[in-house]
């Protein structure tokens, strides 16, 4: 056991800290941390911000040298998200076009798609959107009913996708859809990609909780994409979109952690500063928040170190994603104890309006959490099946 | 950063789980639970002996093997799988941890040899009748007189203190209070003056007496009058000493619930089909795992014997105490009926879990240390 960084890892750290040193300043440094990846606040600014990082292949950072990364180690990701975070820098735009698509592609793309498409994702001229969840596919995921047919060199999409966070921003999607009619469960689907500007694709913002939309249905109606732009083999998506999903529930959310410590110390000042925090009750449900928070550190590397010796997270990632999701939803409920009456009232809520500040944003929001990216029973069933190996639910 | 014990250390679990599965099955832990002394005399030396667990942590100047902590845990969460009955806990961590921090070169040259071969068994006497954990419960007096120190009063829960030869006393001087005043002495388990009771026990893997002292002649160990600091610290470290042996047993009863799931039917099917069961052994493996997480990262803050050290100790005790109690108590439910009996093992992990989640003090006793520690 050893947590103290190697002289080449110092290094690297030192590199990192001197970029965001000499760079996170005027506008950038206003912005501030955000609130996760489906946070718009600042886009524009946001979007500036991220393409500085990708043309000093910040974004990429794991990515292959050929293909303009830095090929950075886990090691390496992890110091990277930590001076990232500690510095305050913005939360970043690519989740799902860096973060989920990008690994995808590198795993199952052809040299022609991976050419295509990565270096518009570093420098931030593509934005990607997730199309897999439908009105009928949820948990059960393996229903998907989009379909999509070939139409002599182009596949044609026809379907419903839901829940597509930030699709209105996006210039392209990738998605799951059934492409050999008669088929069921997760035979017979195909991971496409589709690019959104065109007049086959419809937008319809869904209003959420917090009162902003950052989710949206996406309507296909004979929507077009090139017959190359498949990724993995035809009929084989389910594969190909797995991997997306170990992605997301693993290493994407590497960071949460370090944010959601910028969220405590926040939370800390506002019940030392009301006095809260001098409250048998309160005090022992901060300490309790406090723990769990550096127990989801400890599970991190742990999880990390067995990344780097066994080369992937495998289903032991469910266990972040339930224990983190988790956290922060009790977290969010501590937040507005703290905040006490003053959780009565957001920052407005009249003429139409809904404007609310951080900590009612994450009391709203992180009851998304233990739903996206695989509700938590959905993670249960994971954790039972294929790491415990207790038998399946007969279907 | 590198998470994960080593390939020697990973031996060293190997070696202790085969010894501990041969010399300590169930059938033996139920015999020696209805016996007085609690432990079999025999393993006791085989263990100092063939594997000198008791002087693993001990520096090897003082006939120890000169191991870390981290080595500690690992054959202290072996001994919390099986439910080992010994006074290892006792001596080779409280007692021996409180004469390392707090003994003179003189002193732990006379006391450790012997406990680090386990010719010695130690204990540390501090909790009083009134349940305290921390330095306000020490209320046992010290008197010196003409050079010589005598102790007067009581002590309870002394965990192996029935059996011990050695006993570490904290005392306090008379007229003072909190952390001031307060000393560590050693007397002899059969000194003049000193009455020893077996306590009928809840847990009964793990005997307990209670010690009455009458002007019972002590020798100080360390400087008098200033032992806080050395106390507090072996506090901590008996903290997570007992955080990772906790989660030894979290781990056994996590595996008893995932196998009699597989095979126990009912229904036409076996119950760990049913997300019902199933979602309770997930979040059994959640918390037993991050328990894992909190007592290993513990460990090593004190085998560095960095600041971090009292912060994680209150943070893993809370965490592994819950986290142990909740995968006992799901254990009892997942096994239904044959559970609950006096048979079944499932009872034995149960009490051990309740008596170490209150032993050195329960979770929310640890969580107000965390937060004074971080500041809150």
């Amino acid at each position: 056991m050893d947590f103290v960084d190697t002289p080449a890892e110092a290094a690297f750290r030192a590199e990192v800290r001197a970029w965001l040193g000499e760079h996170l300043r005027g506008e950038f440094a206003a912005l501030g941390p955000g609130n996760g990846p489906s946070d718009e606040t600042g886009w524009d600014v946001r979007v500036e911000w991220e393409k500085l990082l990708g043309a000093d292949r910040w974004v990429g950072l794991t990515w292959p040298k050929e293909y303009g990364g830095r090929a950075a180690n886990v090691a390496e990701q992890i110091i990277f998200n930590e001076e990232y975070t500690r510095a305050g820098a913005p939360t970043r735009l690519s989740f799902f076009g860096e973060g989920l698509f990008a690994p995808t592609l590198i795993q199952f793309g052809t040299e022609e798609q991976k050419q295509r498409f990565l270096p518009e994702i570093q420098a931030v001229e593509e934005m990607w959107c997730q199309g897999f969840s439908e009105p009928n596919a949820g948990s059960d995921l393996a229903n998907i009913q989009t379909r999509a047919v070939l139409d002599g060199d182009e596949w044609v999409i026809t379907g419903q996708k839901v829940w597509t966070t930030l699709a209105h921003r996006a210039d392209w999607c990738f998605l799951v859809c059934r492409t050999e009619p008669d088929s069921t469960s997760h035979h017979g689907l195909t991971y496409l990609l589709c690019p959104m500007d065109q007049p086959g694709i419809e937008v319809r913002p869904l209003r959420q909780m917090t009162g902003s939309s950052e989710f949206n249905e996406v309507f296909f109606d004979g929507a077009r994409t090139a017959k190359e732009n498949a990724l993995g083999p035809i009929g084989e998506g389910w594969k190909v979109a797995m991997a997306t999903l170990g992605f997301e529930r693993g290493t994407a959310f590497m960071s949460s952690q370090l944010a959601f410590e910028g969220e405590f110390a926040d939370i800390l000042r506002i019940a030392q500063k009301n006095g809260s925090a001098r409250l048998p009750a309160l005090r022992d449900e901060l300490a309790n928040a406090y723990a769990g928070l550096q127990v989801m550190k400890y599970n991190g590397m742990r999880m990390l170190t067995n990344l780097v010796k066994r080369g992937d997270v495998g289903p032991e990632a469910s266990i972040g994603k339930l224990y983190w999701s988790t956290w922060h939803k009790r977290f969010g409920e501590t937040a507005m104890s703290v905040l006490g009456a003053d959780a009565l009232t957001v920052l407005r809520s009249q003429d139409g309006d809904y404007e609310i500040d951080d900590l009612h944003y994450i009391f709203m929001a992180s009851r998304a959490e233990t739903i996206y990216a695989g509700a938590s029973e959905i993670q249960r069933n994971i954790i039972g099946e294929r790491v415990l190996g207790l038998p399946r639910e007969p279907r | 950063m590198n998470f994960a014990f080593s390939e020697e250390q990973e031996e060293l679990r190997r070696t202790v789980r085969q010894f501990l599965e041969a010399k300590s099955p169930e059938t033996e832990v139920r015999r020696l639970m209805e016996t007085a002394e609690g432990y079999d005399t025999s393993v006791w030396k085989q263990m100092g002996q063939e594997l000198g667990l008791q002087g693993l942590a001990i520096p090897e100047e003082y006939g120890g093997q000169g191991f870390t902590f981290i080595e500690l845990g690992i054959v202290l969460e072996e001994m919390g799988r099986v439910l080992l009955c010994a006074p290892y806990f006792a001596s080779a961590v409280l007692a021996a941890n409180a004469i390392m921090n707090a003994g003179t070169d003189e002193q732990k040259s006379a006391l450790l040899p012997g406990i680090a071969s386990g010719d010695t068994i130690a204990a540390l006497a501090f909790t009083e009748p009134s349940g305290k954990w921390d330095a306000a419960g020490i209320t046992l007096e010290a008197t010196e007189s003409g050079g010589k120190f005598t102790l007067s009063g009581e002590k309870m829960f002394v965990i192996d203190g029935h059996v011990a030869d050695l006993i570490v006393v904290v005392a306090r001087t008379a007229g003072t209070s909190g952390t001031d005043g307060i000393s560590f002495f050693t007397v002899r388990g059969d000194a003049e003056g000193l009455t020893r009771t077996s306590l009928s026990t809840m847990d009964m893997t793990r005997k307990q007496a209670k010690l009455e002292f009458n002007n019972v002649v002590a020798e100080p160990l360390g400087a008098p009058g200033s032992a806080w600091p050395a106390f507090s610290k072996t506090l901590d470290q008996a903290a997570v000493a007992l955080s990772n042996e906790m989660m030894g047993g979290a781990q056994k009863v996590l595996e008893m619930s995932v196998e009699y799931a597989k095979v126990r039917v009912q229904f036409g099917r076996p119950i760990g089909s049913f997300q019902a069961i199933k979602h309770k052994c997930a979040d059994m493996l959640l918390e037993v795992e991050s328990g894992k997480s909190a007592a290993y990262y513990a460990s090593w803050a004190a085998a560095e014997d960095n600041d971090e050290l009292p912060v994680v100790a209150a943070l893993s005790k809370a965490y592994c105490s819950e986290a142990y109690f909740h995968a006992t108590a799901e254990n009892i439910q997942i096994h239904g009926g044959i559970g609950f009996t006096w048979e079944h093992p499932a009872h034995l992990y149960f009490k051990r879990a309740k008596s170490s989640e209150i032993y050195l003090g329960d979770p929310t006793y640890h969580r107000e240390l965390l937060a004074q520690r971080i500041g809150i």
